[in-house]
C-alpha cells in the first residue's frame, strides 16, 4: 500500500532520509543530544545522576529488548552481563590509567563474549528451558567475586575511580553526560540493527523457526548473534554502572536486578527501543514514589521495603491488564486510532448516516 | 567437485542438477522411502505424486534436509548433498516453499520477500549495527530485488501488508515471490495448488511453465489438473517406492498408475493370488 500511496514533495526527502539508517539515526542523535545538554544543564546535581541511572538502566533493557523482542528469547540473567561488564570495566580502571572510553570497551568485549557462551545452548533450549538456563547464570555470576576474592576483592568489591572531567565541569553532570551520550549510541546502533537484514532475520526465527530455514536463515546462528548483541549492550550498562555506584560489587548485581530489567522491558514494552526508556523511568521512580508513600504509612523498614516491592507488583499486573504490549505498545495503538480516525479517507467518503457510528473502526478495504 | 561448489547460484551447469539415487527412510518398523531414484534437471518441471502416505513430503523432506536418509544420496550438480541443513540449500541455488504458505507472522509480505532475497546479501553484522552506507544501500537492493518478485506474481499492491490480513490465494503468492527472489537454479513446491481455486491453479501452471527458462522445478502434488498441464516427467510414488516415470502422457496410460490411484480390477487381483 504505502508504496503506491501519493506523498508531499516534503515527506519524499524524509524518505529518502530515513532510508539512510547512519544519517537518520545519527540525526535522530544529535538532537537528542541537544535536548538533553539542555536538560543536564537546567537541573540539580542530584538529578543528574538519577539521569545517569536511568540511562544506563535504558540500555540494559534496550539490550534485553532486542533479545526478547527481536528473537523471542528470554533472559533471567542480564544482570550477569552487567556484572561482566562492570568487572571488566572496573579491573581495567583499577589496573591501568587509561581513556575511560578503553575499559568500558573491555566491559562491552567481555559481555558480549559471555553472551556467545551462553548464546551456544539457547540454540537447543526454548521458553523455560531458557530461562532456567539464564536464571542459573545470574546466580552462578554473583557468587564468582567472593569464591575468587584476591582478584574481585570479594564482597567489598573494587573501588572505581569517579571519572574526572575536564575543565570545572560537575562530576555528577559529566556523568550525566556521558551515560546519555552512551545511551543515544547504543539506541542509534541498536535500531540500526533491528531495521537491518539481521533485525528481519530475527523476527524470522521468533515467529516461524522452519519457514526461517526454508528461506535460507541459520536460526542458530541468529539467536547466537541475539544473544551476543543484547548481552553487549547490557555490558556496556554495567561499566556505566561502576562509574555510577563508584564500586563494583557483587550486591549490585543480585537475581534481583536482572528480575528488574526484565520488569522494565515488560512496562515500557517488549521490541521497542523507546519502550525501554519507559522501563527506565519506571525502575527510577516508581521506587521513590512507593518509598515516599509507604514511608508515611509506617516507620518500621521492613514495612516500607515490602509495601514497595509489593506496589511494584501491583503496577506491573495493572500495566499488563491494561496495555499487554507495554506502555509503548499503548501509545503506539492509541496513536494509530487517533490518526485513523479524523483523516481517514474512508469515512470522509461515506454516507454521513455512517459517521455516526465513529466507534467501530473503519471497515477494511481490499485495495 | 570444487567447481560445483564455486558455481554461482544463478549459473545454469550441466543439464541433471539434482540426483536422488536409492533413497531409503524408515519411521520406526514402517518404510516411508523405498529405494526411490530420480533426477531433476535446469528447465525442466518435475512433479512427484502419489496417493496419499506414498511418501511424497518425506521425499520433499529429504531433499530439503529437514529429514535424513538411511540409505542412498542426494546430489546437487555432481555434488554429494551430505550433511546438508534446510538452510545452506538457499545459498546452493535451491529455494523452496512449505505446505501451506509458511509466511512469517510478524513480518510485511515485503520485508517476508525480503528474507527470501538474503541468499544475496553481502554486507556483514558490523556494517548493519553502524549502519553504514553499504548496509543501507544493500537493504535498498534487497527491497528492489523482493519488489520484483512481488510485481511479477502481480501482488505488489500487498507489499506493506502483514500475511494474516490477506487472502490465501495471495499469501501463497508471496511465499512463491519468496523463493523465487533470490534467482535460484532450483525451486523446490511443497503441494503449490492446495488450497486454490481452479482458475487460481490455471494461472500458477502457466507461471510454473514460464519458469523453465530461469530454472528447474520440483513439485510435489495431489492436484493432477497442475501436474498433467504442467509438468515435462511426474514420478509417481506409491507406498514409498517409485512405480512409474515418465511424461504425463506415458504416466496416465500406465496402468500400474491407475491401479494405484483407483486400486486393482477384482479379476487382476484374483490372478496375482
Amino acid at each position: 500500500m504505502s508504496l503506491i500511496e501519493h506523498r508531499l514533495p516534503g515527506a519524499k526527502s524524509l524518505e529518502r532520509l530515513r532510508s539512510q539508517p547512519l544519517v537518520w539515526h545519527l540525526l535522530l542523535g544529535v538532537l537528542a543530544a541537544a535536548v538533553l545538554y539542555l536538560l543536564t544543564s537546567s537541573v540539580s546535581f542530584y538529578d543528574n545522576t538519577i539521569i545517569a541511572e536511568i540511562a544506563w538502566y535504558a540500555i540494559a533493557i534496550a539490550g534485553l529488548s532486542v533479545l526478547t523482542g527481536g528473537s523471542g528469547q528470554i533472559s533471567l540473567g542480564h544482570g550477569a552481563f552487567m556484572a561482566v561488564g562492570a568487572y571488566g570495566a572496573g579491573l581495567m580502571m583499577e589496573h591501568f590509567r587509561l581513556p575511560l572510553v578503553v575499559p568500558i570497551l573491555v566491559g562491552i568485549a567481555a559481555a558480549a563474549l559471555l553472551g556467545t557462551v551462553v548464546g551456544l545452548p539457547a540454540t537447543r533450549l526454548r521458553g523455560p528451558y531458557l530461562a532456567g538456563v539464564t536464571l542459573a547464570l545470574a546466580l552462578a555470576v554473583q557468587d564468582l567475586p567472593t569464591k575468587f576474592s584476591s582478584l574481585f576483592n570479594g564482597d567489598s568489591g573494587i573501588i572505581v575511580n569517579q571519572a574526572t572531567p575536564p575543565g570545572g565541569v560537575n562530576p555528577q553532570r559529566w556523568l550525566a553526560w556521558i551515560s546519555l551520550l552512551a545511551a543515544i549510541l547504543t539506541m542509534v546502533v541498536l535500531a540500526n540493527f533491528m531495521k537491518s537484514r539481521f533485525g528481519r532475520a530475527l523476527k524470522a526465527v521468533r515467529d516461524d523457526d522452519i519457514a526461517a530455514q526454508a528461506a535460507g536463515l541459520n536460526p542458530n546462528r541468529m539467536r547466537v548473534l541475539a544473544f551476543a548483541v543484547s548481552a553487549a549492550a547490557a555490558g556496556l550498562a554495567g561499566g556505566l554502572e561502576a562509574l555510577w555506584g563508584g564500586i563494583v560489587s557483587p550486591n549490585s548485581f543480585s537475581l534481583f536486578l536482572s528480575i528488574q530489567l526484565l520488569a522494565g522491558m515488560v512496562i515500557g514494552g517488549a521490541g521497542t527501543l523507546i519502550g525501554a526508556w519507559w522501563g527506565a523511568l519506571a525502575l527510577v521512580y516508581v521506587p521513590q514514589w512507593t518509598n515516599s508513600i509507604t514511608s508515611h504509612l509506617s516507620s518500621a523498614s521492613t514495612v516500607t521495603a515490602n509495601l514497595q516491592n509489593a506496589v511494584f507488583g501491583v503496577l506491573i499486573i495493572v500495566i499488563m491488564m491494561a496495555a499487554p504490549s507495554g506502555i509503548q505498545g499503548w501509545l503506539r495503538a492509541g496513536y494509530r486510532r487517533l490518526r485513523r480516525r479524523p483523516s481517514s479517507l474512508a469515512s470522509a467518503l461515506s454516507p454521513p448516516l455512517d459517521l455516526s457510528s465513529t466507534s467501530t473502526p473503519p471497515e477494511r478495504t481490499s485495495p | 567437485m570444487a567447481q560445483a561448489s564455486e558455481q554461482s547460484p544463478a549459473v545454469a551447469g550441466p543439464n541433471t542438477s539434482l540426483e536422488v539415487e536409492g533413497v531409503t527412510v524408515s519411521f520406526g518398523g514402517l518404510t516411508a522411502l523405498d529405494n526411490v531414484s530420480f533426477r531433476a534437471s535446469d528447465g525442466e518441471v518435475v512433479g512427484v505424486i502419489g496417493p496419499n502416505g506414498a511418501g511424497k513430503t518425506t521425499l520433499f523432506n529429504v531433499i530439503c534436509g529437514f529429514v535424513r536418509p538411511a540409505a542412498g544420496r542426494i546430489s546437487w550438480r555432481g555434488r554429494e548433498l551430505r550433511h546438508q541443513r534446510p538452510h545452506q540449500l538457499a545459498h546452493l541455488g535451491i529455494t523452496r516453499t512449505l505446505q501451506g504458505v509458511g509466511l512469517i507472522a510478524g513480518l510485511s509480505a515485503l520485508e517476508n520477500v525480503m528474507v527470501g532475497a538474503q541468499p544475496l546479501a553481502r554486507t556483514g553484522s558490523a556494517s548493519a549495527l553502524l549502519g553504514l552506507p553499504s548496509s543501507a544501500k544493500e537493504e535498498r537492493r534487497l527491497r528492489a530485488s523482493a519488489l520484483e518478485a512481488l510485481a511479477r506474481l502481480g501482488v505488489a499492491a500487498y507489499a506493506g501488508e502483514h500475511p494474516s490480513s490477506l487472502p490465501y490465494p495471495i499469501q501463497k503468492k508471496i511465499a512463491l515471490a519468496r523463493a523465487l527472489v533470490s534467482g535460484p537454479a532450483l525451486t523446490l513446491m511443497d503441494e503449490p495448488a492446495s488450497g486454490l481455486s481452479s482458475s487460481d491453479i490455471a494461472e500458477l501452471g502457466e507461471l510454473l511453465r514460464g519458469l523453465r527458462s530461469e530454472m528447474g522445478v520440483l513439485i510435489v502434488e495431489h492436484n493432477m489438473d497442475l501436474v498433467m498441464a504442467t509438468c515435462d516427467r511426474i514420478v509417481v510414488l506409491d507406498f514409498g517406492r517409485v512405480i512409474a516415470t515418465g511424461t504425463p502422457a506415458e504416466v496416465r496410460a500406465n496402468p500400474v498408475v491407475t491401479e494405484a490411484y483407483l486400486g486393482a480390477p477384482v479379476e487382476a487381483e484374483a490372478s496375482d493370488a
